[in-house]
């Protein structure tokens, strides 16, 4: 019973964190699923959504829910305006000049973010931390429920915008085929830049939710390259995919940093996604099946 | 301007298109031969790690210039090629045959990396070769009984025939040696139907797949001998720094040499080389300059890794030719003086290729 209690903990802790990478794959996804480029700056946009929420409600004193609110606004303008500036001046360029591209900007975010915040960790107080909440023999912080809860909301609402507003079915039709799109009367450079606008919140939402749990510094944006593995998984391409491949990663991180010597734990994402591109190469949820000649 | 004119079939198969690129490389190979009787220790030193970089600039120009692949992961090969050299050389065998091996077992992790991951898009390598690097990084870290862990692991001085390479000038004459065997040997592969094949994966992979060309093939025999030159130079990184520490084979280290072929200009050999100047002359610069920088830019920790990146986005964004393509545009203003135009070196208007099939 004890073992029993002691796994389902580290699972759920597991798929918190794997929430998390899922979220942030979730952004490399949507914005994949347009425009064919990959946001390897992805992670650190996360960090930044996480220090603007701090600045918002740690220095500025605003209230948790309105800070988190305009945190995550200030970060999608932001994505909407790297689109519109600097990512969309890249168009028809190789794929693997986008990749540096976005490596670039991110080494430039991570120093900025130096510059303006400095180097130190640092959070603020939320409605969950430190709090727990116990279900049964289970003793379960509630910042991992509120990132679990958190995810599975934003879900809800990214499925609903997605199928059933004018502007999500207008995003679906500009990333399935853009001349359509166009002719059809969608602006697509517009709607690009709005898939990139909500993919920055969605990483907004991520850094605010992992704040409780570990403190927001520069180099939070590594966390980027865990969610490939989660976007792997997932297929490169599957909104729902990233998620479960987020989740699956971080339960197996979880289960490796108890079972396995120390050390295993960093690399086990890495080692998963290697696996995952020797064994099944299209992902667990393939979408993508060939190339248009 | 010059004019060619063919008159002999030699001339088809020559390496230098006219005498005028056997003076100017042989004076180039000279001056090089010369600067270290000229040259004090630290210049001769800090050249030859120009070269160390160049040589893995050069197998990086054949991954991304020409067959049109990125890989996130090169300073796991550097760190693979300079643990297996020196951990030989430790145990006896000598230079001459730790070099080639070193070379040889980074080619072959390298295929080992590559067969699996290349067979989807090119976007897998980097993200695969990404996660390779990590995880190698953590196998030198962890694997104290060969690598020494945080400890290090001291590099023992290499004798090739009797002769103690114990100075900076040994390695740069090495280093010197072992960049004209790569270029050359790129050289050769370019003029190839390998080399053509590369290229035509790199321009259209639908097209060339259509021409009968074994597009896993290709790509995997060229990461493989991207990863191999990468382990050549990692074997003499491993001489030039003389004490190997972990934490040295990192994701900067892979975007340093990204940026070797980026900023020295896709595509073309010259750019390899003049990316390496430029990569390793930039922290020497910063290093002079950051005393007086205003308002203490100078003391930022950061400001290495964010200036390469910069450097990247500008590059990318506003002169997708490097240095190189910088190079031609003044060549042609002399050689076509005074008839240099505005339109002479407009880009051409690209539009987006998807690659999906729906």
């Amino acid at each position: 019973m004890e073992d029993a209690a002691r796994l389902l903990q580290l699972v759920v802790n597991g798929a918190a964190a794997g929430c998390i990478y899922g979220l942030i794959a979730l952004g490399f996804v949507l914005i994949y699923k347009a425009t064919e480029m990959v946001n390897f700056a992805q992670g650190d946009i996360m960090m930044l959504g996480g220090f603007v929420a701090y600045s918002l409600i740690a220095h500025y004193g605003l209230n948790y829910w309105v800070g988190a609110l305009l945190a995550i606004a200030i970060t999608a303008a932001f994505g909407f305006a790297l689109d519109a500036v600097i990512l969309r001046r890249v168009i028809g360029q190789p794929q693997f000049a986008v990749v540096m591209l976005t490596l670039g900007l991110g080494f430039i975010f991570r120093a900025g973010a130096g510059i303006g915040w400095g180097y130190d960790s640092v959070g603020f107080n939320t409605p969950f931390t430190n709090k727990t909440a116990t279900i049964g023999q289970l003793v379960l912080g509630q910042d991992n429920l509120s990132i679990i809860v958190g995810t599975v909301l934003l879900c809800g609402v990214l499925y609903v915008f997605f199928s059933k507003t004018r502007l999500g079915v207008a995003m679906q039709a500009s990333s399935q085929n853009q001349l359509a799109a166009y002719y059809m009367g969608i602006p697509v450079r517009t709607v690009f830049s709005l898939i990139w606008a909500i993919s920055a919140g969605v990483a907004a939402v991520a850094g605010i939710l992992l704040s409780p749990v570990s403190m927001i510094d520069v180099n939070m944006g590594f966390l980027g390259i865990k969610a490939f593995a989660a976007a792997v998984i997932g297929g490169f391409g599957s909104i729902p995919g990233s998620l479960v491949g987020g989740v699956v990663v971080g339960i197996v991180e979880q289960l490796a940093g108890y079972y396995l010597p120390a050390g295993f734990q960093e690399v086990t994402s890495n080692v998963v996604l290697l696996a995952m591109l020797i064994l099944r190469p299209q992902g667990l949820f393939a979408e993508l099946s060939g190339k248009r000649v | 301007m010059r004019y060619l004119f063919r008159t002999e079939y030699r001339q088809d198969t020559s390496l230098a298109r006219h005498g005028g690129d056997f003076f100017w490389y042989g004076l180039l190979l000279v001056a090089m031969i010369v600067i270290p009787m000229l040259m004090g220790e630290f210049y001769v030193g800090e050249l030859g790690g120009v070269f160390i970089f160049a040589i893995a600039g050069v197998g990086l120009m054949l991954l991304v210039g020409y067959t049109g692949l990125i890989s996130l992961g090169h300073a796991a090969f550097l760190g693979i090629g300079a643990y297996v050299n020196s951990v030989l050389l430790a145990k006896g065998v000598p230079f001459v045959i730790t070099l080639p091996v070193a070379g040889l077992f980074t080619a072959a992790c390298g295929a080992a990396i590559g067969l699996p991951t290349l067979r989807m898009s090119g976007l897998y390598l980097a993200i695969a070769t990404l996660a390779f690097g990590s995880i190698v990084g953590t196998v030198f870290q962890k694997w104290t009984s060969v690598t020494g862990g945080f400890d290090g692991f001291p590099v023992p001085t290499p004798t090739i025939l009797g002769f103690g390479l114990d100075g900076a000038t040994g390695i740069y004459y090495v280093s010197l040696v072992v960049l004209i065997f790569v270029l050359w040997v790129t050289a050769n592969i370019l003029r190839s139907p390998m080399g053509r094949a590369m290229v035509a994966i790199r321009d259209s992979e639908v097209s060339a797949q259509s021409m009968g060309i074994n597009l896993a093939r290709y790509k995997a025999l060229a990461f493989a001998l991207s990863a191999g030159m990468t382990g050549l130079a990692g074997a003499l990184f491993a001489h030039y720094v003389r004490f190997l520490a972990p934490d040295a084979f990192d994701v900067l280290l892979s975007v340093q040499f990204v940026t070797i072929v980026f900023v020295g200009g896709l595509g073309s050999l010259h750019g390899a080389i003049f990316g390496a100047i430029f990569v390793r002359l930039l922290p020497q610069f910063i290093a002079i300059v950051r005393d007086d920088l205003p308002f203490g830019i100078g003391r930022l920790p950061g400001l290495e890794p964010s200036l390469f990146g910069l450097v990247l986005v500008l590059v990318i964004l506003f002169q997708p030719g490097g240095i190189n393509g910088l190079w031609l545009k003044l060549k042609h203003w002399f050689t076509a003086y005074p008839f240099k135009r505005q339109t002479s070196s407009r880009r051409q208007k690209s539009y987006a290729k998807s690659e999906r099939l729906r």
